[in-house]
């Protein structure tokens, strides 16, 4: 290029290579070269130049290879919704993974640098890198479970949740007589207001016998109190079926420790109690009328898991394997950087009064740039045929919304239709796409040279 | 050296137990097949292969032919058509897709069963068993295998817990499902994350509402998704599958897989009363549970539109002649008889939709039960997504699964998902 570049290094290589080129024409040509060179050659013709030529013609072919369809798979590529959205995620990918990972192997290997041990630190930020994708997908894709009894996300997440939230006694349980006994915020209350010498009845469903505490008799129908408001909170549903909704019954157990309140017409709460071991309750409070409430505390669900593999998060959460993976690669690449870069600009930068952060920011950084930028072109070149890890931790039900490139690539071409004419259509385009990266690597390359 | 000296006497001893086998089966003038040989090809291998043997064994028993099996692996289709290519086809070939039958049979590869064979047939099966092996009112073949997978499988203490019996019609299944909910179980649980799970739940309550004819249509894709009696199906089934009824509730479902749907119905106490799938369901059962099919769980029918259903839907093996080998005419014969099916029947993991077949043979109650519902059904028909091309019926992600589990997030929005469905199937039937 003729443009002048003010740095140093540029313009040598720029000037040599014209003379490079001046030298060879001289031996017109050379048996021995076009010996050794016949090998590889052959290699990358057979391997790589014929199935690309061969991809693009196929591309114009439709999905037997009998008719030539011109652009009709491209456009038929661009006016699909499932590609659409595969090329969608692809783009988050490539803007949130590369420098993600790069950010992460920066801080890791600067740290690392600081800490004994350090190989062997290191070597297990690099492990992931050792198993097969498929394996790692396999197990993020337990790790990311909806159950926190099967999936460890939710498990950790489950163990600090319940600890902030007690889950009630009676998870899931819902009136039996739904008009009688209404929702009120996460609890329940009598529809009709009370007042002293009243007899309340709340029955419920919906839960498993075993969330009843051991011990729990079964209910008795209270009778009226004067200057008392009493009630029952009992199981209305008799293990095996039978007897009439609404009813208390024989075998059907009273709810204990169900927490009972009077809410007056103020919305405070005049009174508050717990029911015994036959469900039974009872208030001395005079005056009302009141709302009998059950508070949201005697049926808050323990924490039933996030939903890692559902349509919202199911991309994050794979971008998130996919950096567990990478980052040791990252880490060692930019360690091995760090290690071969002199000391004595950091410590002259150190003696001039210089911060840590100004140190880092403006001598390690501006030193490790170009490893920096292979380490960066590297992932984005991945994470543009980024299969594996897609494939393994989707459930099928979230493959549209997690699908990226590679796999539509392999989903219309070697499943279903089988597809080869839009398969190779978009594997040209994909090949388009990693071409400009590939330039401008090796002319990276040559200019290090 | 001992074992020299005892080589030559066990060798003699080898050679006389043959002699006197040899000399066993030539006094008997029994046996007409003596000498023959037949070949049968089937995909089978492993455990099933070793018990096709054992059955191939009692063929040679009886009749002296000697029978030998190979298995194809998967692809018995290409190996069929490239050894009939070359004119050396397997004498017998049991076939594990009906488009198969008909493909072999419209290229003229197949044989014409005998009349001893196909009376035989009319005795010991339902008559649509005969239908679903003629072709062009030719009789090509005998269901030796089948499965069924119209089978609704559910806990016992859960449904004793909620006093509910297994419901015959959809209007009783609604009914259990809102009983098993008030009991404190959740009713269902549904593997909505393999989308082949949501396929054989609408194909058994297609079969039941819409009827065998439109069944077979739209299998064929000659009526369309668009069709009202989709639509009815899928009103049907949203009337069940709600999400406080599913276990998880449904986006809950879309994360479950088969092998997980199964085993919540499997603790003590269960995370759901049913589940729904195939006769394999109680192998997977006994497999990972120490439950004991019949008094920890069993099944029922699917569930009749209004009443108990005579109608089944599953899969079936049907043998096929390819040559004029007089031992393989004797061994479809000895396959459509009771005998032979016993021999597997009681080996496990077999199904007989043979009538005649010793109900006591099973290995257990359930596998007994499911057994006789196939050989009682009126109506049989396949798995409507195994014959459809594969880029509908077959694919993780696209076609008829994915839109299903699209359906499943929204079950009421049902316009939406018949469009889907007639989209993508008229592209899959269409190329």
């Amino acid at each position: 290029m003729s443009t002048v570049v003010p740095a140093v290094a540029p313009p040598v290589v720029e000037e040599e290579r014209p003379s490079r080129a001046a030298r060879a024409p001289a031996p017109r040509f050379n048996r021995a070269a076009i010996g050794f060179l016949a090998p590889a050659a052959i290699f990358v013709g057979v391997f790589i130049i014929y199935p690309v030529i061969a991809t693009v013609i196929r591309s114009l072919f439709n999905r037997t290879g009998e008719t030539f369809v011109g652009f009709d798979n491209y456009v038929k590529v661009f006016t699909d919704s499932r590609t659409l959205h595969a090329i969608q995620n692809n783009i988050i990918w490539l803007l949130v993974f590369p420098v993600a990972v790069t950010g992460f192997g920066v801080l890791f290997a600067v740290l690392l640098e600081r800490v004994p041990y350090r190989l062997v630190v290191r070597t297990i930020l690099f492990t992931p890198m050792a198993v097969s994708l498929l394996a790692s997908g396999v197990i993020w894709r337990i790790m990311y479970q909806q159950t926190p009894e099967t999936g460890a996300m939710n498990a950790v997440i489950a163990s600090v949740a319940n600890a902030i939230t007690h889950p009630g006694h009676y998870q899931g349980a819902r009136p039996s007589q739904p008009d009688l006994t209404q929702p009120v915020g996460d609890g329940y209350q009598l529809a009709q207001t009370v007042s002293p010498g009243d007899v309340v009845h709340m029955g419920f469903i919906g839960f498993p016998v075993s969330e009843i505490p051991a011990g729990a008799q079964d209910a008795k129908d209270p009778s009226g109190e004067a200057g008392r408001i009493v009630g029952v909170v009992w199981r209305d549903f008799i293990p095996g079926g039978g007897g009439q909704v609404g009813q208390v019954e024989p075998g059907k157990k009273g709810l204990p420790d169900m927490t009972v309140q009077l809410v007056d017409g103020k919305g405070s709460v005049a009174a508050q109690t717990q029911s015994d071991t036959a469900g039974d309750f009872s208030f001395a409070s005079g005056g009302g009328p009141y709302h009998v409430v059950l508070p949201a505390q005697n049926f808050h669900p323990p924490f039933g898991g996030v939903q890692w593999l559902g349509s919202s998060l199911v991309t994050p959460a794979i971008i998130l394997a996919a950096i567990w993976v990478w980052v040791g690669f990252a880490t060692v690449t930019i360690g091995a950087g760090l290690a071969t870069m002199s000391r004595d600009l950091l410590e002259a930068a150190r003696v001039d009064g210089a911060t840590e952060w100004q140190v880092f920011r403006r001598v390690t950084i501006p030193l490790l740039s170009p490893l920096l930028i292979v380490v960066f072109i590297t992932l984005v070149i991945n994470v543009l045929k980024i299969f594996d890890l897609v494939y393994t931790i989707a459930p099928g039900s979230v493959i549209p919304d997690a699908n990226v490139i590679a796999l539509q690539l392999y989903l219309v071409a070697f499943t279903g239709l089988g597809d080869f004419g839009i398969g190779s259509a978009i594997a040209v385009f994909l090949f388009l796409l990693v071409i400009p990266i590939m330039a401008a690597n090796i002319r990276r390359f040559q200019g290090e040279g | 050296m001992n074992s020299s000296r005892l080589g030559p006497v066990l060798s003699v001893a080898v050679l006389v137990s043959l002699l006197a086998a040899c000399g066993g089966s030539s006094t008997t003038s029994s046996k007409p097949l003596a000498g023959k040989k037949v070949e049968v090809a089937a995909v089978w291998s492993k455990d099933e292969q070793k018990n096709f043997e054992a059955v191939l064994k009692g063929f040679s028993d009886k009749t002296g032919a000697t029978a030998t099996f190979t298995s194809t692996g998967d692809q018995i289709g290409t190996v069929l058509g490239s050894r009939i290519a070359s004119n050396s086809p397997p004498d017998v070939a049991v076939l594990p897709q009906p488009g198969l039958l008909k493909d072999l049979a419209t290229k003229g590869s197949l044989k014409e069963l005998d009349s001893d064979t196909a009376s035989l047939v009319s005795q010991n099966y339902a008559a649509v068993w005969k239908d679903l092996g003629t072709v062009n009112g030719k009789f090509y073949g005998v269901f030796f295998k089948a499965a069924n997978k119209s089978t609704v499988w559910y806990n016992v203490s859960a449904f004793k817990q909620a006093g509910v019996q297994p419901p015959t019609s959809m209007a009783d299944l609604a009914q259990v499902f809102a009983t098993l909910s008030a009991s404190g179980v959740k009713p269902v649980s549904v593997g909505g994350a393999d989308g082949w799970t949501l396929t054989d739940w609408f194909e058994n309550a297609y079969l039941n509402i819409a009827g065998r004819d439109n069944y077979v249509k739209l299998t064929n894709h000659t009526i369309k998704w668009t069709d009202q009696t989709v639509k009815d199906t899928l009103k049907a089934l949203s009337q069940v599958l709600q999400d406080k009824y599913v276990y998880g509730g449904l986006s809950g479902a879309l994360q479950t897989d088969f092998p997980t749907s199964v085993a919540n119905i499997a603790g003590n106490p269960p995370k759901a009363a049913i589940v729904y799938e195939g006769d394999f369901v109680e192998g997977t059962l006994k497999d990972t549970s120490h439950l004991t099919p019949g008094t920890d769980f069993n099944f029922f029918p699917f569930p009749g539109a209004t009443g108990p259903s005579n109608s089944v839907m599953g899969g079936g093996d049907v043998a096929v002649r390819l040559t004029d080998n007089a031992a393989g005419v004797e061994l479809i014969k000895y396959l459509a008889s009771p005998e032979a099916a016993q021999i597997w029947a009681a080996k496990g993991g077999f199904a007989s939709a043979n009538k005649k077949v010793d109900p006591s043979v099973y290995p257990d109650p359930v596998a007994k039960a499911s057994a006789q519902a196939l050989a009682n059904a009126q109506n049989f028909v396949f798995d409507m997504s195994d014959q459809a091309p594969a880029a509908f019926g077959g694919t993780k992600g696209s076609g008829e699964w994915a839109d299903l589990q699209t359906w499943l997030k929204n079950p009421t929005n049902i316009d939406a998902a018949t469009t889907q469905l007639e989209k993508d199937a008229a592209a899959a039937y269409g190329s």
